[in-house]
């Protein structure tokens, strides 16, 4: 972790959807961060003025790049910057990559649950990308089942789309996408709201004892802790991280 | 100071003589929430005035409703930068609430429902400067607004105008608030720009 | 206090790790606090953030008192420790 202020540089954008880009940032001196840990992006106007967002960092690199995808928020003051403006060579003030909660711990064996909704999925990408690093390495937490339920609005708002898909064929990586509100195109189920019964039936039993990570909108981990405890989860293995008010219930 | 990030700017915010320094304008109206909503049925509602010799005054929702009701039309200035212009509220003036009240305390604190405290001097409650409002645009305030009722100082930056509130304490001399203990001005003057300490 | 709980605008203590590092030499969400109110031990990181304040708050998620108090000035940062009567940090 790098304490105070420091200043990144943006070294390459993709746009991930129609409304949220990746920005790779390369912040000299980090040398890696933990999977599901966050930064905090901090832009300054030219009177002084300042705003403070925190981001999620997607990428598990050991090296001092970071990828944090951002979201443009309707209303937002600093995501349609982010998202729309910034440019390749830019400046950018971070603190972190801070957070030692929601994290995935490559030592650690169990198995573990990941659960999405919408742009929730960065964090959970970070530890996918953790455990696919893990894997061919020592750590115990490579040979461990990882499985992510995502739940989004529809095919376009998917983020990592394609690497999804990749990591979707890994022997121990399960992928289940549930489309809330536009299915794919050829696809014969129809769009629905995540619920309780498709939450239970593709996740990991709670007998297992996973791991289990939740990360979107409040109203979204609300409900889906809700739902895990009541399927036999343990609260104490549920680890949650709200992005705010600004989304519905699954 | 950080570097500067080029072509942002922030929320719009513009040099309008209307404007405190450094408030920008908002047509919605922002909710702060610093916690758990209160709901406070009326039939529970009460507010009370506590002098220095522990005298209370109080008043229940139906008594506060039959007092003298002002309209009032202000601007208010919070201190996280927005600024709204010509708010409409309705409530009770302190000087109303005052009128039976003995006291030679120079200070005050609010209480709220919930905890929040925030201290305001009495010269800045009376004359016709303070109200307990319970309408706002004409329709009961809403919980995420302070309702049933709150402290309307709009001279002053906005978290002296405590929701939910219960009460005011009379003091002989000036103390903290909730935000005021923790970094916020004693005072608050929007126009000579009092956030902190 | 009636306070209830189906308000919806906060987040995980875990959100107020960026703000604390400014304070505390190890990442402090991940410690175990107790509320002052309540007794409730747990990791900061579950305590409950209300970002859209005057100053960012951590609440006791089973009292909804207040552990945790930070306001930034600029050019000061205040931090109230009050509502905490005890902090556990585990080296690794």
């Amino acid at each position: 972790m790098k304490t105070g202020w420091n200043v990144a540089e943006v070294i390459e954008v993709t746009q991930e959807t129609r409304t949220a880009r990746t920005l790779r940032l390369r912040l000299p001196g980090l040398a890696g961060h933990r999977a599901g840990q966050h930064v905090d992006v901090r832009l300054s106007a030219p009177d002084g003025y300042t705003a403070v967002r925190s981001y999620s960092v997607a990428s598990a690199s050991p090296g001092d790049e970071l990828d944090l995808t951002v979201e443009e928020l309707a209303d937002g003051e600093v995501s349609p910057y982010l998202v729309r403006q910034v440019a390749v060579g830019d400046q950018l003030e971070v603190r972190g990559p801070v957070g030692g909660w929601f994290v995935w711990d490559p030592a650690d064996p169990s198995p573990v649950q990941l659960i999405a909704g919408g742009s929730g999925v960065v964090p959970l990408m970070a530890m996918l990308r953790a455990h696919t690093a893990a894997a061919g390495s020592a750590s115990p937490g490579g040979a461990a089942p990882f499985r992510l339920l995502y739940s989004v609005r529809g095919p376009d708002a998917v983020y990592y789309g394609a690497e999804l898909d990749d990591l979707a064929r890994l022997p121990l990586v399960d992928v289940t996408v549930v489309y809330t509100r536009e299915a794919p195109a050829g696809s014969n189920e129809p769009p629905r709201r995540l619920d309780a019964a498709t939450l239970v039936r593709s996740t990991l039993p709670a007998a297992d004892n996973p791991a289990v990570f939740v990360c979107g909108a409040t109203a979204f981990v609300e409900t889906v802790a809700d739902w895990l405890v009541q399927a036999g989860h343990s609260p104490a293995r549920i680890k949650t991280e709200r992005y705010g008010g600004t989304g519905t219930r699954p | 100071m950080g570097i500067v990030s080029p072509g942002f700017f922030g929320r719009p915010r513009r040099d309008d003589p209307g404007l405190p320094p450094g408030q920008y304008l908002t047509e919605g109206f922002p909710v702060l929430s610093a916690g758990p909503t209160p709901r406070i049925d009326p039939d529970e509602w009460e507010f009370t005035i506590t002098t220095e010799t522990g005298q209370v005054h109080r008043w229940s929702w139906t008594e506060f409703l039959a007092l003298k009701q002002d309209d009032v039309s202000t601007d208010i200035h919070c201190v996280t930068s927005w600024s709204k212009l010509g708010t409409s509220w309705r409530g009770v003036s302190l000087d109303t609430l005052f009128e039976s009240v003995e006291s030679d305390c120079e200070f005050t604190m609010a209480h709220s429902y919930g905890g929040y405290t925030t201290n305001v001097p009495l010269d800045d409650l009376l004359g016709g400067k303070a109200w307990i409002a319970h309408e706002f645009d004409g329709e009961a305030l809403e919980p995420a607004h302070g309702g049933p009722a709150r402290l309307l100082v709009p001279h002053l930056y906005f978290w002296k105008s405590a929701k939910w509130v219960r009460g005011l304490e009379m003091l002989r001399q000036d103390e903290p608030g909730f935000w005021e203990s923790n970094g916020y001005h004693m005072y608050g003057d929007p126009w000579r720009e009092e956030r902190y300490w | 206090m009636t306070g209830d709980l189906d308000d919806l605008d906060y987040l995980d203590g875990n959100a107020a790790a960026g703000p604390l590092s400014e304070f505390f030499a190890i990442d402090v969400v991940s410690a175990r606090g107790r509320c002052a109110h309540c007794g409730r031990t747990d990791a900061l990181a579950t305590a409950r953030v209300y970002p859209n304040s005057h100053g960012l708050l951590l609440r006791c998620p089973g009292c909804t008192e207040i552990l945790l108090r930070l306001v930034d000035a600029g050019d000061r940062v205040c931090l109230d420790l009050q509502g905490l009567s005890f902090v556990e940090l585990r080296r690794h």
